[in-house]
């Protein structure tokens, strides 16, 4: 393993450390627990809107803390979840009367943790519900399961749920328009390469020269299936059908098409898939009306890209181009 | 004759020491077919729930439980943390203020733990996780009651019936938590979970004889 630490168990504190220096205008970040707020909380007569999970995906979430999306990420050891009483501390510092929401991926100990969380909260007379973002096509019985994990589409939902708080939406809308989101967006990863844990040392998987893990996670946990490595054209090929015809999308469609690099694959691989999504969408007469490219939600050094289709309209549409000041995310400012 | 304060915090002293103990074997078994923290995760927030009984003793048996629950709740992390911390703070919630607690107060106890158990991670008996181990502990536990038991009593019964319950995840698929991405490829091994709520019963009921 070679990797610009020091010591594994002080990777992440040492990482927010640097997010710190880097973007004071815009971030505070608390060390244990660990927790990253707006520079500027809490910010008053507004819904906080609230994400976190295991460290190693940035820029999801700690990037995407500031106006007009996130106003605290909670960042947990890399891959494991943040424990309830870090969570508890970012609402803390964030939350006020109109209450909060805190965004969850569909991972066991990310949902167990946030809704203890969300349960002590509500001990305390505040206003705190979670919704759950599960948009990974790759699971395909969620009866025997713990069901579909939540990707890609975290990071378009932190977006737009973290817009029509900014606007001043009340808990009740912003947790309905979260839901909304949940039900009409999808997302498919692969891997060419496995991410190494600091505090591992190995490779999370083995994978052959010649192979690619189709229907991957966040955290190497095993995919779909395993795939003989093939043309871009064809790979990618697969990778909108398994997406399109899951919710499923039609002719007609006006979508938000997310092209996002796992942290190992370059721009140039990831533009070159992104520009073989778009022809392939709009031979099923699917439009792609706003568009996300680059890499947003890792799995740390892993090679490989996922795909991610928001079904949008009038309102989708004006959340996503309202502005956004966050280290990763920034326009309209 | 009860069990008061001082006692209940013996046994968790005795749970903190067989979890250390069996850590590597709990290590092991999640590297089959989870993410390989369980035991050390588990050691961890039992280490700090002795860490702050030594700090001082609270006066009620369900205040020292509380303590466990919150500790493990912001220690241990994982899937396993809120899922025992949930389980310690509902048996407290149950016991109220009881100075001592007898038999019934004992499965009672268990009762509510495992009902926040289920509630919490929604897992049903069958699904391979530890309530395949803590509901027939329960169960166990009740008949020992009724029959006349005391404490020790009552919680051997529950260990016996955990020990066996944990077994009854070998050939099964796994349908909650991370191993259920396995699907068939869980069979063949205990859940990390059941096995290592098996051995603090045990560890629980010899502390209390």
């Amino acid at each position: 393993m070679k990797k610009i630490i020091n010591d594994p168990a002080a990777v992440v504190a040492e990482s927010l450390r640097g997010l710190a220096a880097a973007h004071a205008d815009l971030v505070r970040v608390a060390y244990d627990p660990d927790h990253v707020v707006r520079a500027d909380a809490p910010v008053a007569d507004k819904v906080a809107v609230i994400s976190g999970g295991g460290s190693g995906h940035e820029p999801l979430h700690t990037g995407f803390v500031g106006a007009g999306m996130l106003d605290a990420a909670v960042p947990g050891p890399v891959f494991t979840s943040p424990t309830p009483d870090a969570v508890q501390a970012a609402i803390s510092a964030t939350t006020g009367q109109p209450g909060a929401l805190l965004v969850v991926k569909n991972y066991t100990g990310d949902v167990l943790n946030f809704e203890t969380a969300a349960e002590l909260a509500a001990a305390e007379d505040l206003d705190v519900r979670s919704v759950v973002i599960d948009d990974d096509v790759a699971v395909a019985d969620s009866t025997f399961t713990a069901g579909r994990r939540g990707v890609g589409g975290t990071v378009l939902l932190e977006k737009l749920v973290g817009a029509a708080a900014a606007r001043g939406d009340g808990l009740d809308a912003v947790e309905t328009l979260a839901r909304r989101v949940v039900g009409q967006v999808r997302s498919i990863g692969v891997a060419l390469s496995p991410p190494t844990v600091p505090h591992a040392g190995e490779p999370s998987f083995d994978l052959g020269e010649g192979e690619i893990e189709f229907g991957i996670g966040i955290h190497g946990e095993p995919g779909r299936e395993r795939i003989p490595a093939e043309s871009a054209d064809a790979l990618v090929e697969r990778m909108v059908a398994a997406v399109v015809e899951d919710l499923p999308f039609g002719e007609g469609d006006d979508v938000l098409l997310f092209t996002n690099s796992m942290g190992g694959t370059p721009p140039m691989e990831t533009y070159l898939a992104h520009g073989i999504a778009e022809r392939l969408l709009a031979d099923r007469g699917i439009r792609v009306t706003r568009r996300l490219v680059g890499p947003y939600i890792t799995s740390l050094e892993m090679q490989g890209i996922s795909l991610t289709l928001l079904r949008m309209d009038d309102e989708l549409t004006e959340l996503w181009d309202a502005p956004v000041h966050t280290p990763s995310l920034r326009w309209g400012v | 004759m009860g069990c008061n304060a001082e006692r209940v915090a013996e046994v968790l002293r005795a749970g903190g020491a067989t979890v250390a103990e069996h850590k590597a074997e709990l290590i092991e078994l999640d590297r089959a077919i989870g993410d390989a923290d369980h035991g050390e995760n588990l050691d961890r927030g039992f280490a700090a729930v002795l860490t702050a009984l030594d700090g001082g003793l609270p006066e009620t048996p369900g205040a020292v439980l509380k303590v466990a629950a919150t500790t493990l709740i912001s220690k241990v992390g994982g899937a396993a943390g809120p899922l025992y911390g949930t389980a310690f703070l509902r048996a407290a919630t149950k016991l109220g203020d009881a100075s001592e607690l007898d038999a019934a107060a004992v499965a009672a106890g268990l009762r509510a733990a495992l009902d926040g158990v289920v509630a919490r991670g929604k897992a049903e008996v069958g699904d391979a996780t530890m309530v395949d181990a803590l509901a027939p502990a329960v169960d166990a536990a009740e008949r020992a009651q009724s029959d006349g038991g005391d404490p020790a009593a009552v919680l051997a019964a529950a260990a016996d019936a955990a020990k066996e319950g944990a077994d009854s995840t070998v050939p099964l698929t796994a349908r909650k938590g991370r191993a259920s991405y396995l699907g068939e490829r869980s069979v063949g091994h205990a859940d990390p979970g059941a096995t290592s709520t098996a051995l603090l019963l045990r560890a629980f009921a010899e502390s209390a004889r």
